[in-house]
């Protein structure tokens, strides 16, 4: 069992993290130390949540281009209300962005589904429509942190056994997604709809709807990250968390899930998630100019996935060989 | 076997433009092509005829330089050649028209002649002017009426035929291969198609015609070569043989595989399947099947058996029919319904339809049956073990580990996989798509015992097969499709290779 795990990728990921993290510590001494471990986390946490939503759409052989549209415009939504009804409690507009979240990912997903249209198509529709909302409720108008409640900022930011609010969520939804994808149904149709969509037809699970519920959960995710983000960063505007469904992309590519469906893991994305946390959070406390950044996380991005594809290639020669049989 | 092979070579005294001399090729666990010859003359039509899975893809994979041969020699104008890829085998004139053409829809017709030798100008562009001037010869040459300007996705299938045949032509064929050219085309184009190949014949071009037809056969060849099981099995002029000799030859007489020997207890009627119709790819198709039968569908490949099998199984809608399952009216709206109500299908294609390769072993056993090992919508674990385990060690199953990945497992065992997987959800009626299509000849003998047990189990099964030796060994009824129409019902007693062949084919009954 110990043996598999260290050959297994997401090994080989948290060995790269963690000399990652030693490289930073010997140009800025004290960033691996627990307490700044811990607000890397944090600052990390919405990269996560969102990155489990995307595995989910990429397992089936789907993406979703909206994710960070879609946060930005429950973000919008719930800020709005707050502004102009202080009143509603915070567990209301949780629920609320969440929901709104959920229906604007089955709006991709209905699309994707019923329409048979290309979830790439699907969702770069979808990712300049869900901005161009925001600019219709908001008219370009930004809501700032004095029009915020203070039950609406508090919430991320309480600390709860030594850990931030948001942390703590990010923690649940990892566990939360270890059980979906393991222990359901529903995850393991992930995998059989985006490892061989034909099959999965034979075998009774509807290739359609697997995917609009993959949607479905990436959309409540984005819209409760939606919520975390404008009451954490306690601003709301048109382009909140602009390009960042591409950090989330990438969160997953590096986390070794497949782009072609049907491969990777909740670990995987975590940590995908978190090595790209690390280098956006250390390059610029060790002093590191943003080109380098940028070369940097664009670097990890290739190599991680001419190490994934690598790594399947064997897999590749023996389904030729079957097929070769056939003939 | 080499009958009349040196009566041939006597009367034609020209030089074989291409021969092929003890030709093999192999695959894990099989043998597709098993010291073949083959020789191919100017001016001359040479048909090549055989079962499904005689070894003619193979034979022209060979050709073409896609595959390379494991031993024997290939002679172009009496001199050894080798053909180690695509190129060298266009470069000494071998082109091949393929079923389904390999062509671009996207590109023009004149793009699509010249494609990869395209005429350059001086400045070593494209030059257009020239190139659709050749195509247009090269058009008028085949008596084709083709706009070269036009994209090719403009136009019907016998169009592009066309297409495919002039770009041969362009690259100065002297060798031309034709797999099976007629199958999508109408009877109009077939005759436009025959005037074409004797339009090529008088140019004094080599032309191998593969065909399942013998009435096209005996109308354009000069002569034939028979393959079975990966081996020659005859060659000679046409004119010096029949019909029936032809098929004597293809379906062969020994019989050396054993299969179970088995006395089938009939139950009562489980399924009844009444007029069942698809706008296209299959018509009134009607039968009954009893518990612990073993009902063999046989026919060419494209007869439509998949076709109707996949409609049963509800993954497409036919338009008209009904399924009566133990007495009862049932409509099949969707695979999961078919499974629901104990109709299960093992597709054909492993890779593509049968095992999700990227998921453990018992991942895909108990993938149709996740709703049995749940407790209040999670899976249980020991549960989904158990039940991997009963089935794969049903099917002896030799795998290191029920966690190893499915594509790592050979042919043979992903099959097993795949029919294990079936089992679990406890159908009534198992549908088997050329169950031991590619796997070596011990798995093969595995799944025939295991099919023989299931049906003693009284389970009834439908086994669609091209295989003439499984049919009549395992079948206790026949069931011959031809284009898409129930062509023939045989019982054991009737059953015979030639009367198969003959019925699929669309030959009259010998009187």
């Amino acid at each position: 069992m110990i043996t598999e795990f260290l050959k297994s990728r997401e090994a080989i990921l948290l060995a790269a993290l963690v000399a990652l993290i030693l490289l930073v510590e010997t140009r800025f001494a004290g960033f691996a130390a627990p307490s700044n471990m811990v607000d890397v986390f944090n600052d990390t946490s919405i990269l996560i949540i969102l990155a489990l939503g995307q595995m989910a759409v990429i397992l089936t052989k789907c993406i979703d281009l909206s994710l960070a549209s879609n946060l930005a415009l429950t973000g919008m939504v719930v800020a709005t209300i707050n502004a102009a009804a202080p009143g509603v409690p915070v567990a209301a507009l949780i629920l609320l962005a969440i929901a709104l979240g959920m229906v604007l990912g089955a709006f991709n997903g209905i699309l994707v589904w019923k329409l048979d249209i290309p979830p790439i198509v699907v969702t770069l529709g979808t990712l300049t429509i869900y901005r161009g909302i925001i600019f219709l409720i908001s008219e370009g108008a930004w809501i700032n942190a004095h029009e915020m409640s203070a039950a609406f900022k508090a919430f991320p930011r309480a600390e709860f056994l030594t850990l931030p609010v948001l942390s703590w969520i990010a923690l649940a939804i990892i566990a939360l997604f270890v059980v979906l994808i393991g222990r359901t149904g529903l995850g393991r149709a992930f995998y059989a709809v985006g490892g061989n969509p034909h099959a999965a037809v034979y075998t009774g699970i509807s290739v359609g709807f697997t995917r609009f519920a993959a949607f479905v959960i990436a959309g409540g995710l984005a819209g409760l990250c939606g919520y975390l983000w404008v009451s954490r960063y306690a601003v709301a505007y048109v382009d909140v968390a602009g390009g960042f469904e591409l950090d989330v992309v990438a969160a997953c590519v590096i986390g070794g899930i497949s782009i072609a469906g049907g491969i990777g893991t909740v670990g995987g994305a975590v940590l995908g998630a978190l090595f790209l946390g690390v280098i956006k959070n250390a390059l610029p406390v060790a002093g590191i100019s943003p080109f380098w950044q940028l070369a940097i996380s664009g670097a990890a991005i290739i190599i991680a996935v001419a190490f994934n594809a690598r790594s399947e290639r064997t897999k590749g020669r023996v389904i030729l060989k079957s097929a070769e049989h056939a003939t | 076997m080499q009958l009349q092979s040196n009566a041939v070579t006597s009367d034609a005294q020209a030089v074989p433009v291409l021969e092929l001399r003890g030709i093999s090729k192999g695959f894990p666990g099989v043998k597709a092509l098993d010291d073949v010859s083959l020789s191919l003359y100017p001016g001359q039509v040479t048909a090549l005829i055989g079962e499904n899975g005689a070894g003619k893809s193979t034979l022209v994979k060979v050709l073409t330089g896609i595959y390379r041969p494991d031993g024997g020699t290939i002679m172009v104008d009496g001199a050894e050649t080798r053909f180690q890829t695509a190129t060298d085998a266009s470069d000494a004139g071998v082109t091949a028209i393929h079923q389904e053409t390999v062509l671009f829809d996207e590109l023009s017709v004149a793009e699509n002649i010249f494609l990869g030798h395209a005429p350059r100008s001086r400045f070593g562009l494209m030059d257009w002017p020239r190139m659709r001037r050749d195509s247009r010869r090269i058009l008028d040459r085949i008596g084709a009426r083709i706009d070269p300007d036009v994209m090719l996705r403009d136009l019907g299938i016998a169009s592009k035929h066309l297409v495919a045949i002039a770009r041969a032509l362009s690259v100065d064929a002297r060798v031309v291969v034709m797999d099976e050219p007629t199958a999508s085309l109408s009877q109009t184009e077939i005759e436009e198609l025959y005037e074409l190949v004797e339009r090529l014949k008088a140019e004094g071009k080599a032309i191998l015609f593969i065909s399942h037809k013998f009435d096209e056969v005996f109308r354009i060849a000069d002569r034939y070569t028979v393959f079975r099981d990966g081996q020659m099995v005859g060659a000679g002029l046409l004119a010096d043989t029949s019909e029936d000799k032809l098929v004597e030859l293809m379906v062969g007489r020994a019989m050396d595989q054993i299969f179970p020997d088995r006395t089938p207890e009939l139950g009562d009627e489980v399924l009844r399947v009444d007029g069942y119709c698809h706008p296209t790819e299959f018509d009134d198709i009607g039968f009954g099947l009893r518990r612990g039968e073993i009902l063999g569908f046989y026919g060419l490949v494209g007869a439509g058996r998949s076709e109707f099998m996949q409609a049963l199984f509800g993954v497409t809608t036919p338009s008209a029919g009904t399924i009566t399952l133990d007495g009862e009216r049932i409509a099949v709206g969707s695979p999961a319904d078919a499974i629901r109500k104990g109709i299960v299908y093992v597709p054909e294609d492993r890779g593509k339809q049968g095992a999700i390769t990227a998921l453990p072993i018992f991942q895909n056993v108990t993938l149709p049956s996740l709703g049995r090992i749940s407790s209040r919508g999670f899976l249980q674990m020991a549960e989904e073990f158990r039940l991997a385990r009963k089935y794969t060690e049903r099917l002896d199953l030799r795998a290191a580990a029920l966690d190893q990945n499915v594509g790592n497992l050979s042919g043979g065992n992903q099959q097993k996989v795949v029919i294990a997987k079936w089992l679990a959800t406890m159908p009534k009626v198992i549908i088997l798509d050329e169950p031991t299509k590619g796997i070596d000849v011990g798995s093969k003998a595995a799944v025939h015992e295991f099919m023989a047990e299931l049906a003693a189990e009284g389970l009834s099964v439908i086994m669609v097969s091209s295989e003439i030796p499984e049919i009549l060994g395992m079948s206790d009824r026949v069931i011959v499709m031809r284009e898409g129409r129930i062509a023939a019902r045989l019982d054991r007693a009737e059953l015979s290779p030639e009367r198969l062949v003959r019925a699929a084919a669309g030959i009259e009954e010998a009187a």
